[in-house]
């Protein structure tokens, strides 16, 4: 592991003034992605906050290759860039598709799954900002019970998030990973780590948003660690079929104690309409996750 | 050398492909164009076709597969039919958009609801104004050919072709074909160049958000907006009538055989009752064409071989001495009238041709339609018109309408 974040990568490959909100937790990751993968990469990009971020034709504001591709397909479109390099014969390109948690759970699982089970030569990343962004904040598959979004106004989201990683893990692939925005030394050695290995890599971004979660821009980092902090997101790797803890995910599960998930919920104005019900449903629900990764990792 | 083979418009449309030499494939099952698939499956497997075949989970991923291969340099192809083309229907406006030489087989076969897996082109019809360049095919010979000719124009004016053939008529019917030589094809098509490069050394964001208006990139220099783009397609789209013509010619004195360009004609140069038609249905009118004239009447074939763009030219030409005009046709502007005649009585609005024009509705869902009662159905038109009728009417044929 990196222990100092001035061994990460000091070429910006995300250039300032791009079009995300202030204290956008996606610009931040994707920065870390951007350094971590380097120059021969070339993105394939979704109708999301991604797109937006990437700047108003003619003007750009990352300078890496990027194709953009409508909603259901954006692993189909990665396929198709893989299909063309190996043709054309353009080794040594990592081909990273990239979408957010309605283009992951919702409308792109089909092409995600298909691309996946012919365990094509990429890196899958998901920012998961629980709702569609872009069109403001409906529920997706990835919301959780007691938020409110503009499709949920008035009864929170009644149905549980779904477990895609779960989903992801069932397609046996050579490589799987949570990461954080607020733990950006975890996410770069993580990307780094994806970009050796060959098949389909599918890396979960935990991905605060301010807007959309209701919380001060300055919080980002705070919000992404809560999350770290009370177990609602967990930090791990599977490699080969065997799971490990990383950063402090590991270390709460060795030493710390996990925070209860009021401490992340009270300070997001998405759940203040979330009941006690909904509350204690939630702990539970994390805690009963949080046993299980625990025991899987063998610490 | 070129030689000679009994094979279905299926196969003849996968030996096209295995001429052609594209770098990546991407295809989902489904009748009538399932064994064109396999076939070429079969040329992967054993080293034929040296591509990259990807066999994706549904039709709108073998479009996005080819869309982001054919932006990376690679020449594609791709084959569906019916419900599988309008599964893709998003993507067939990314490609058009995108301005990217794909090219693809339409097997025509009836859309759902309800279920049909036989012919009619309802399936190519709808998807008229994806800005696809659209061809249709009479016989397995012209599909061998005009997939040939299709990566020549798709290439050279940046716009995906759709080669159209009527499923099971043409796609399961054996017939002999010439398969041309393959450093003919070689010579005839040049490599495919694409229109902007993707590499890491020249880093761009391809197809962002384009706003209503023009924007200075970083030079100050002023760039598209969304409309321009738009126009440009529009613009080069019209334009393709030329290279389509030109090609065509050029086919001819490469290869031999003239397929018409834009249009074709059969026994056109005295005639003045025209059929018109798409496909196989206007080569069984010649047919119809043949009995009609053994009954005195001056009967002509103006066959449409290109739908998009639309022959104005060529139509207004053909049926300027025209004293009737019957389409037969295997599409429906649903709410309005037949697919194709709704475009011709369009394109004829102007050029002072006035004569009565009837429809024919026919084939639908792979209903029979034999060349009698074509000729049965322009007889019925005639007496019609002679006895000085001169409205135009649609009639759908051999369907009981109560
Ligand atoms: C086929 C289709 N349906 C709907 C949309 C509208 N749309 C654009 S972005 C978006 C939401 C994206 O959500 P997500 O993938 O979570 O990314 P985020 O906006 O949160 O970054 C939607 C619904 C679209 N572009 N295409
Ligand atoms: S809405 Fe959220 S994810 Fe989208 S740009 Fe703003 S902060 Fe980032
Ligand atoms: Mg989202």
């Amino acid at each position: 592991m990196h222990d100092n974040i001035f061994k990460i990568n000091d070429k910006e490959f995300l250039l300032p003034g791009n079009r995300s909100c202030q204290g956008c937790g996606l610009s931040l990751a994707y920065r870390f992605i951007l350094k971590a993968l380097r120059e021969n990469t070339i993105v394939a990009i979704p109708p999301s906050c991604l797109c937006v971020l990437h700047g108003l034709y003619p003007t750009a504001s990352v300078i890496i290759p990027a194709i953009n591709c409508t909603f259901a397909g954006n692993a189909a479109s990665a396929s198709g860039i893989v299909a063309a390099l190996k043709a054309l014969d353009k080794p040594d390109i990592t081909v990273l598709a990239l979408s957010g948690d309605g283009g992951t759970y919702d409308i792109g699982i089909q092409s995600l799954s298909g691309a996946a089970e012919r365990n094509t030569d990429f890196i899958f990343a998901c920012y998961d900002n629980e709702a569609y962004m872009n069109t403001g904040t409906q529920r997706s598959g990835a919301t959780p019970m007691g938020a409110i979004t503009t499709t949920t106004p008035l009864l929170t989201k009644r149905e549980k998030k779904k477990d895609f990683i779960k989903i992801m893990e069932a397609h046996d692939l050579p490589y799987l990973a949570t990461v954080s925005p607020s733990y950006p030394m975890d996410l770069y050695e993580k990307f780094v780590k994806a970009k050796r290995i060959k098949g389909t890599r599918y890396m979960h971004i935990d991905t605060p948003c301010p807007p959309g979660w209701g919380y001060a821009a300055k919080d980002t980092i705070k919000i992404g660690k809560l999350a770290i902090e009370t177990g609602i997101s967990i930090l791990f790797e599977i490699e080969k079929g065997k799971l490990r803890l990383t950063g402090r995910s590991e270390t709460i599960a060795k030493k710390g104690k996990k925070l209860p998930v009021v401490h992340y919920v009270e300070r997001q104005t998405r759940f203040k309409k979330m009941s006690m019900e909904q509350l204690s449903q939630l702990q539970s629900s994390v805690d009963d996750r949080w046993n299980e990764y625990v025991g899987r990792a063998e610490l | 050398m070129s030689h000679c083979e009994l094979i279905t418009g299926n196969e003849a449309a996968a030996y096209a492909v295995k001429l052609v030499k594209p770098h990546v494939i991407a295809a989902y099952p489904i009748t009538p164009q399932t064994s064109l698939s396999e076939k070429i499956s079969l040329y992967i497997e054993s080293g034929e076709i040296k591509a990259e075949y990807v066999t994706v989970e549904s039709e709108h991923s073998a479009m996005t597969v080819l869309i982001s291969a054919s932006t990376m340099g690679a020449r594609t192809f791709t084959a569906t039919s019916a419900n599988g083309l309008l599964y893709m229907h998003e993507q067939l406006h990314w490609a058009a958009g995108s301005r990217l030489p794909i090219v693809m087989c339409c097997v025509n076969r009836g859309v759902g609801a309800p279920w049909s897996i036989f012919n009619d082109q309802q399936d190519s019809f709808s998807q008229r104004d994806a800005g696809w360049i659209q061809m249709y095919c009479r016989n397995n010979q012209e599909i061998i050919d005009t997939v040939i000719q299709a990566y020549r124009i798709a290439e050279e004016v940046y716009i995906p072709v759709m080669v159209c053939y009527d499923g099971f008529i043409l796609s399961h019917t054996m017939m002999p074909v010439e398969i041309p030589e393959e450093s003919l094809v070689q010579e005839f098509l040049p490599p495919y160049t694409p229109h902007t490069e993707i590499s890491p050394e020249s880093p761009k964001t391809v197809n962002p958000v384009f706003f209503p208006w023009r924007r200075e990139n970083h030079e100050g220099v002023l760039c598209d907006g969304y409309m321009e783009k738009r126009y440009k397609l529009q613009d080069a789209l019209l334009h393709s009538a030329d290279i389509i013509r030109r090609t065509n010619r050029d086919f001819a004195a490469m290869f031999g055989r003239d397929w018409g360009g834009m249009t074709w004609e059969y026994r056109t140069d005295d005639a003045d009752i025209f059929i018109v038609g798409m496909g196989s249905l206007a080569m069984e009118a010649t047919v119809a064409a043949d009995e009609l004239r053994r009954g005195g009447i001056r009967a002509g074939v103006l066959g449409i071989r290109v739908f998009r763009p639309f022959p104005c030219r060529e139509v207004a030409d053909a049926l300027r001495g025209a004293r009737a005009i019957i389409v037969f046709e295997k599409c429906v502007s649903y709410g309005q009238t037949g697919g194709f005649s709704t475009d011709l009585k369009a394109a004829l609005y102007g050029t002072g041709i006035t004569a009565p024009l009837h429809n024919y509705v026919a084939g639908l869902g792979g209903r029979d339609v034999k060349a009698r009662e074509l000729t049965e159905a322009v007889e019925g038109s005639l007496t019609a018109i002679d006895g000085g009728d001169g409205e135009h009417k649609t009639v759908w044929l051999n369907c009981f309408t109560g």
